[in-house]
């Protein structure tokens, strides 16, 4: 039995306070809720009014070490931005029994993909996604949304002011996810929706000059499926708000969090210009090479057809 | 609702164009690079033959790509000299091709996304217990695809034998009562293979019948379709509720 008197170990507190808590818990929660207990205090929690972040990582990593060396059972997981107390994973069968818990819903094929796209691409508009997907993905974004897994995140600056997309806090817990930065491949995927963006956008222009047109917007997404006649939904201002209503949790931060992201975006696009070049012409160059070949595959199934 | 009005199935295909090509792409193995594209354009149009013949919910962007894909082919066909000059010179499959690769990475993530959630089930916090995914509606298939599905259609479709076209029979089958059938064959065995269901057969409008039901019970979260192999046979497994 602990006893009441006995000042705890920093180390101590760490771990009741991620017992205690009903979601992950960040470092910034941990130290504010030092600090502030600090003030409400008086006695031995006052020392923990200086504690540093250093302090508090160095808190948590020993009591992971601790936990584990131990094999009490239990764990550190970092989670969506935060850490929690969680099970070791090869004993999840024995709390599963009892729980009693039956076998879950799973998603399916195209909500995880769905998702995947919006995971690595956000904030994105529904073009955007569906360009990826070559199909519309109304229903399954509802869904997604339902379920808490998707929120919508702003407005795009192109014209029709289309929702923009991005995943929750939920979505990370679900997971198991660190942060989205944490996804496998994320660099990559981000840079290929640059150099793709990139090259329609030349294509357009050119064919726009070429056909003596105005020059389209940027928002062509989908035409690299549907050539002209789309048969995609466009966005317009009417449709969005008829289906994609957006989150009631917490998003009042919705302008703040379109604005940051934007930023970040343009910050992005300039660590990438550099590699995106790279990108296109190692493409092209592959390319090249299959270039003599194909002709023969060709001719040889047509041959084949005849005969 | 009588037995007698026909029982009408919506059914709505999330998959799309790509879907169907990257399964076809894979199927045969084929290099992704160097897509032999009349022969995917034929077997691209035999899928929408199929599902046309199974009323499901074809969007337009199937359409779409089939016309995508003519023009690709039409091009490819066209002696290099005489190929409309499109800036570098491209092969006219590249479009296609890149926007496939960029999909087929995505379904890679999502696989990725899918091992955590699997892993996820066995993990449990004080955080944690809230996240119950309610039902996604419609068909939502996890272990099998739906072009895993109009394979298996396809294959009985071709190994049934000759339907007498002389007599026009009444339309005794109907999808209420394949449902009927289906469940009851859950309840005695257990499980049934697809092939068998379809297998002993003669008429295409009972399997398409049968197909139907069968989707319907996945809807509907009756029956869950599972395949032991890539592109193997398909088992129906009954879902036990608690």
């Amino acid at each position: 039995m602990t006893d009441w008197n006995v000042i705890p170990e920093l180390k101590q507190i760490v771990g009741a306070l991620l017992f205690a808590a009903r979601e992950p818990v960040s470092i910034e929660t941990i130290r504010k809720t030092l600090r502030d207990a600090a003030k409400q205090y008086e006695g031995p929690v006052k020392d923990f009014a200086q504690v540093t972040d250093d302090d508090l990582r160095a808190a948590i990593k020993q009591l992971n070490e601790e936990l584990i060396r131990d094999r009490i059972g239990i764990h550190v997981g970092e989670v969506a931005n935060g850490y929690r107390l969680q099970n070791d994973l090869n004993c999840g069968i024995w709390i599963r029994q009892m729980l009693e818990k039956g076998r879950s819903n799973r998603l399916s094929k195209p909500a995880l993909e769905t998702l995947a796209i919006i995971a690595y691409r956000q904030p994105c508009t529904r073009s955007e996604i569906e360009a990826v997907r070559g199909v519309a993905v109304d229903a399954i974004l509802k869904n997604l949304m339902e379920m808490q897994l998707v929120k919508a995140a702003g407005r795009s600056e192109l014209p029709g002011r289309p929702w923009l997309f991005a995943t929750t806090q939920k979505f990370l817990e679900y997971f198991g996810i660190k942060n989205v930065q944490d996804l496998p491949g994320i660099e990559e995927l981000r840079r290929m929706e640059k150099a793709q963006a990139e090259a329609r956008r030349n294509e357009a222009i050119e064919r726009a000059v070429n056909e003596e047109q105005s020059v389209p917007d940027a928002s062509v997404g989908s035409e690299a499926v549907t050539g002209d006649a789309t048969t995609l939904d466009t966005d317009t201002p009417g449709d969005e708000t008829d289906d994609e209503r957006p989150d009631q949790a917490g998003n009042s931060r919705a302008e703040d969090d379109a604005s940051e992201d934007e930023n970040d975006e343009a910050g992005v696009e300039d660590e990438f210009d550099d590699d995106d070049d790279e990108f296109d012409d190692d493409e092209d160059d592959e390319y090249d090479d299959e270039d003599e070949d194909e002709d023969f595959e060709d001719e040889e199934d047509e041959s084949e057809e005849k005969s | 609702m009588t037995t007698n009005e026909p029982y009408k199935v919506q059914l709505e295909v999330f998959e799309g164009p790509l879907d169907l090509l990257l399964y076809l792409i894979k199927q045969d193995e084929i290099d992704i690079y160097d897509i032999p594209i009349v022969r995917i354009t034929n077997q691209y149009m035999q899928y929408l033959d199929v599902m046309k013949m199974l009323d499901l919910n074809i969007a337009g962007e199937f359409i779409v790509m089939a016309a995508t894909l003519m023009m690709i082919k039409s091009r490819m066909l066209l002696p290099v000299e005489e190929r409309p000059q499109v800036e570098d010179e491209e092969d006219p499959r590249w479009d296609l091709v890149r926007q496939l690769v960029e999909y087929k990475k995505f379904k890679d993530a999502a696989a990725h996304l899918g091992e955590l959630e699997v892993r996820q089930e066995n993990l449990f916090s004080r955080s944690g217990e809230g996240i119950q995914l309610g039902p996604e509606p419609d068909i939502a298939l996890e272990d099998v695809s739906i072009f895993d599905l109009i394979s298996a259609f396809n294959e009985a479709l071709r190994k049934a034998p000759r339907e007498e076209l002389r007599e026009i029979f009444a339309e005794q089958f109907t999808v209420a009562e394949k449902i009927d059938v289906i469940m009851d064959m859950m309840k005695r065995k257990g499980r049934a293979s697809l092939s068998r269901l379809l297998g002993g057969m003669t008429h295409r409008y009972e399997m398409v019948c049968t197909f139907l039901a069968i989707l319907e019970l996945i809807r509907l979260r009756q029956v869950r379709a599972k395949q032991s192999e890539h592109f193997g046979d398909i088992d129906l497994v009954p879902i036990e509720d608690l």
